[in-house]
């Protein structure tokens, strides 16, 4: 059994020290999914498996086996942008865009924790069955995710707005 | 330096200082940017439109390719192996083992690796590129700890990174100078070929007699650029052509620097960047690509090289540490009598510059007497280099620090000393100022952000553990254009326009930008003009630095236009409505050229290529010298301001609003152009707060040298930052517009470092400013 990425079922390297990030660049040519640090500080790396956000730059590749991985190139049906990748576009929350796949996966990721009720270091109620989309919220739970041309603002602007209508109202801001 | 660099370094100094002269007293409007460039005038066309990337599509789907991304048949991988001693030679050096282990193609150390010249040194030539001129492994020697002493190619990366770990050496250790105690030597700095320094009147003396004055030394840490993406080429010979896929704010330099290392004409080598990840004045020419590219010749094979993060601080430069001593007089009214700013910083013996802290002193303020200066000492470290606003980022913090603190002492509102201190003309040049609307700036930032709001009283606004203050703080940095801007358009028979220009991509939005100011320069929809970049083949040379890069194509791109009026009058000839005009009664609009006072005189571009028989028509224009920076003082402006919240407890300290009001001429893309003033704040925020480079001075080896102990700011510590601007366009420069890419990281420093002072009494001098400072 292999991997499947982006619902396609891939090899297993044959090297077991080729990182999950190493099979999705060099070996799959997925190259949307950035190398920034190699070392799980900078998020650049984040793929979704089974739904998930991790840093695939820490993950051995074979590790993976029967999972499903999502990288960039798998957001978005038949070629249309994701509402999220679309409202980055609209809220300039990239300049270079090196940081942006790992911005973009991980924020999918993020919204699914939300919706569970996964507390963050910021949540106010850790009894709460809810947890509110606010700005603090979006802001702590995607800091692992490192932009150093300082679009942080466009981020989490386009974050907000497409995942608005899933929002408490009474949690809106 | 050597002897023989100073004499040439003195004889431009001396040729400049009368070029400087003549054209200070030249007539203003022979110079370029003498008569405002036409698209100034027009306000209803592309330009100050917030148009999204038209790169966008491809940056958020993962699709922009990047330099290390690139894949080619037959690559094999490299990893370096970095020394861990700041001087020495190397005595052993075992490669027999990495030799052996699977995979690996070539092992190269001083050894085998082919001779090759020195870098040329950045500005040191026309096109050099290097940001370090040391010999790139031909000897044994070892110049700084992390210098690269051998190189592994394997066919896959892992099997190159477990090679590099199997080589053994050993080294004959020398005393190293890797302190400012210990420095091999201190001098006046020079910055582009003039001497640090300045002097008018006894500013000591005045500063003695002042009856208000401050005094107070500041210390900056060095600062890493850490651009996301790691620096990395993907490069191939073919037969004597090098082919260079690389990640470079500077293609033409680069082709130019790589063909002298490798004794090639300059057309051999060809250079490809069309997305760079991040630069901040890194990404330039460092021993990375030219090691790879000699390896790919020793080897016979494409070689790929990406930097690990840990290499990225082990082989580029970073911004160096200053110590900088302000001390400002002020009369009883609060007129600057004395600006002393002198300080000392470490350089090596191979980099380009010192970081010249005293640049945004020069122009700041009206003041009787000055004395600036930049003490510059030489280590045995890595080579420092430019990043994001040298000079200014950190010299800011130094002056606009020392200006809160007087008018504390004076008893007047910070703003209001800054305004009362306004210079007229340049105070140390005397040239008058092309536009300078930094009152202006103020009034609105200062109204726009509450600041009437501001208890000038420190410590005394508390919101339960949390202390809460205000502080402002000037932003300043000088318009650059750089000699060696060209372009070429090519019109075709449709009415599409390519703009072919050595420009780079690196998020400021550079083909968006350049689309827009195309589309009004041709009187073209958006999506008839298609902008080429990021390739040596282009023309121009361009660097993406000094926030430059907009006025170098923009004029470019005039100076082509100017020729494309001409050859499409030309080809009209006598049957054309257009019959007999000259190139100063007509204008392009609608996709072709019209008389500019009777519109009904006009032909389309499309209708005058079509009688002539022509499918297209290409012109190439080249930007005249830059003299206009000689005749005119000429600067982007701003004024930062600051809220911050330091918690009484902890000494934590969060900034909670931002503002940046800037007077940088004329914004031509909104949408781009506030990103690129929040990311210069952003990194302004790290400088205030978490960012220093952690250089251990018994060894000279940087210590926190990943991303983990090296503090950027996170999504958490970035609030909203609201940016304004006055968008008055600047008489003399193209399209009206200033640079705007660096000015951001300057003054935030200050702003937040006043503001913490403002809400809790404490002035920390010593930044960043964490929180063990505040307890």
């Amino acid at each position: 059994m292999g991997i499947t990425v982006n619902g396609t079922d891939v090899e297993l390297p044959d090297d077991p020290r080729v990182s999950l990030l190493d099979l999705l660049r060099e070996t799959l040519h997925l190259s949307g999914t950035k190398k920034g640090c190699d070392q799980g500080a900078c998020g650049a790396c984040t793929v979704l498996v089974d739904g998930q956000r991790i840093l695939s730059c820490l993950a051995l590749a074979v590790q993976y086996e029967g999972r499903s991985v999502t990288t960039i190139e798998g957001i978005g049906a038949d070629g249309a942008l994701h509402p999220l990748q679309q409202a980055f576009i609209e809220h300039d929350g990239f300049q270079c865009g090196y940081c942006t796949p790992g911005q973009i996966c991980s924020a999918i990721g993020m919204i699914e924790e939300l919706r569970r009720g996964v507390p963050s270091h910021v949540t106010g109620d850790l009894h709460a069955t809810s947890i509110p989309y606010s700005r603090d919220e979006l802001r702590e739970r995607m800091s692992g995710n490192l932009c150093r041309c300082g679009a942080h603002n466009g981020i989490i602007d386009a974050i907000a707005e497409t995942y608005r209508a899933n929002a408490h109202p009474e949690a809106a801001e | 330096m050597s002897i023989v660099d100073k004499g040439k370094e003195a004889a431009q100094g001396i040729a400049q200082s009368v070029m400087k002269k003549a054209v200070e007293l030249a007539p203003g409007a022979l110079l370029p940017g003498g008569r405002p460039d036409p698209l100034i005038r027009r306000q209803h066309g592309h330009i100050g439109k917030p148009v999204s990337r038209v790169d966008g599509p491809l940056k958020v789907r993962g699709a922009a390719p990047f330099a290390a991304e690139i894949a080619l048949d037959g690559m094999v991988y490299a990893a370096l192996a970095y020394s861990t001693i700041a001087k020495g030679r190397i005595v052993t050096l075992d490669t027999g083992a990495a030799e052996a282990a699977p995979g690996v193609v070539l092992v190269m150390t001083h050894h085998n690796a082919p001779r090759l010249n020195p870098p040329p040194r950045f500005l040191s030539g026309d096109k050099a590129a290097a940001g370090d001129d040391s010999p790139v492994m031909q000897d044994d020697r070892v110049r700084w700890n992390g210098e690269p002493f051998a190189l592994v190619l394997a066919e896959t990366q892992e099997q190159a990174d477990h090679a590099r770990s199997l080589i053994r050496v050993t080294y004959a250790e020398e005393p190293a100078a890797t302190s400012l105690p210990t420095a091999d030597g201190c001098e006046v700095g020079t910055f582009m070929g003039e001497p640090l320094r300045a002097v008018v009147g006894d500013a000591d003396a005045a500063l003695a007699a002042a009856p208000h004055k401050v005094e107070a030394v500041f210390a900056t840490p060095g600062h890493n650029h850490n651009a996301l993406e790691l620096h990395g080429a993907t490069l191939v010979w073919r037969g004597d052509e090098l082919f260079v896929h690389d990640a470079t704010q500077a293609v033409a330099h680069t082709a130019w620097s790589m063909a002298q290392i490798f004794g090639l004409e300059e057309a051999q080598v060809h250079v490809s960047s069309p997305f760079v990840g991040g630069g901040f004045g890194a990404k330039g020419l460092w021993q990375h690509q030219i090691l790879a590219a000699a390896a790919a010749r020793l080897a016979g094979r494409p070689v790929r090289i990406a930097l690990s993060r840990e290499g990225v601080y082990r082989i580029v430069g970073g911004r160096s540490p200053t110590e900088q001593r302000v001390a400002l007089g002020a009369d009883a009214d609060g007129r600057l009598t004395a600006i002393i700013h002198r300080g000392v910083t470490p350089k090596t013996r191979h980099s380009p510059m010192p970081e010249p802290f005293i640049l945004p002193t020069q122009s700041a303020y009206a003041a009787r007497t000055f004395a600036l200066e930049v003490q510059t000492c030489y280590l045995d470290m890595v080579a420092n280099t430019f990043m994001r606003a040298p000079g200014e980022a950190v010299g800011t913090v130094a002056l606009e620090c020392a200006m809160d603190e007087l008018a504390e002492q004076l008893g007047m509102d910070p703003i209001e000393l800054r305004i009362l201190n306004e210079p007229e003309k340049d105070p140390l040049s005397g040239r008058p100022f092309s536009s300078r609307n930094i009152v202006a700036a103020y009034r609105a930032g200062a109204q726009r952000f509450g600041w009437d709001r501001r208890n000038p009283v420190p410590r005394s606004r508390r919101e339960g553990e949390w202390l809460v203050g205000m502080g402002c703080a000037t932003a300043t940095y000088p318009y650059h254009r750089m000699p060696g801007g060209a372009a070429r358009i090519t019109l075709d028979a449709a009415g599409h326009a390519r703009i072919d220009v050595a420009a780079h991509e690196m998020g400021m939005g550079t083909a968006t930008t350049h689309t827009q100011v195309a589309a009004d320069r041709l009187g073209l929809p958006l999506d008839a003009v298609t902008v080429r970049y990021g390739d040596s083949s282009l023309p121009g040379v361009i660097l993406a630095g000094g926030s430059q890069q907009t006025a170098s194509v923009g004029l470019s791109v005039m100076m082509a236009h100017q020729e494309l009026v001409g050859e499409l009058l030309k080809l009209a000839g006598n049957d054309s409505p257009l019959a007999g005009l000259g190139a100063d009664e007509v204008e392009c609009a609608d996709a072709g050229l019209r008389k500019l006072d009777e519109p009904g005189r006009f032909e389309s571009y499309a209708s005058i290529l079509a009688r002539s028989g022509r499918s297209e028509l290409v012109v190439e224009g080249s930007a005249p010298m830059p003299l206009e920076t000689m005749h005119w003082s000429m600067h982007s402006h701003g004024a930062m301001f600051c809220e911050v919240r330091v918690n009484a407890i902890t000494g934590e300290t969060r900034v909670s609003r931002f503002l940046g009001s800037f007077d940088c001429g004329r914004i031509l893309n909104p949408k781009t152009a506030a990103s690129q003033f929040r990311g210069g704040i952003i990194m302004g925020l790290g400088l205030a707060l978490m960012e220093e480079t952690q250089f251990d001075g018994r060894n000279g080896r940087i210590m926190n040298r990943n991303l983990s102990d090296y503090h950027l700011p996170v999504h958490l510590d970035v609030p909203e930052i609201e940016v304004i601007w006055t968008d008055i366009p600047d008489p003399h420069a193209p399209m009206g517009a200033r640079g705007i890419g660096e000015i951001g990281i300057t003054g935030t420093g200050a702003a937040v470092a006043n503001a913490i002072h403002n809400a809790t009494g404490r002035r920390v001098r010593e930044f960043p400013i964490t929180l063990d400072k505040l307890l």
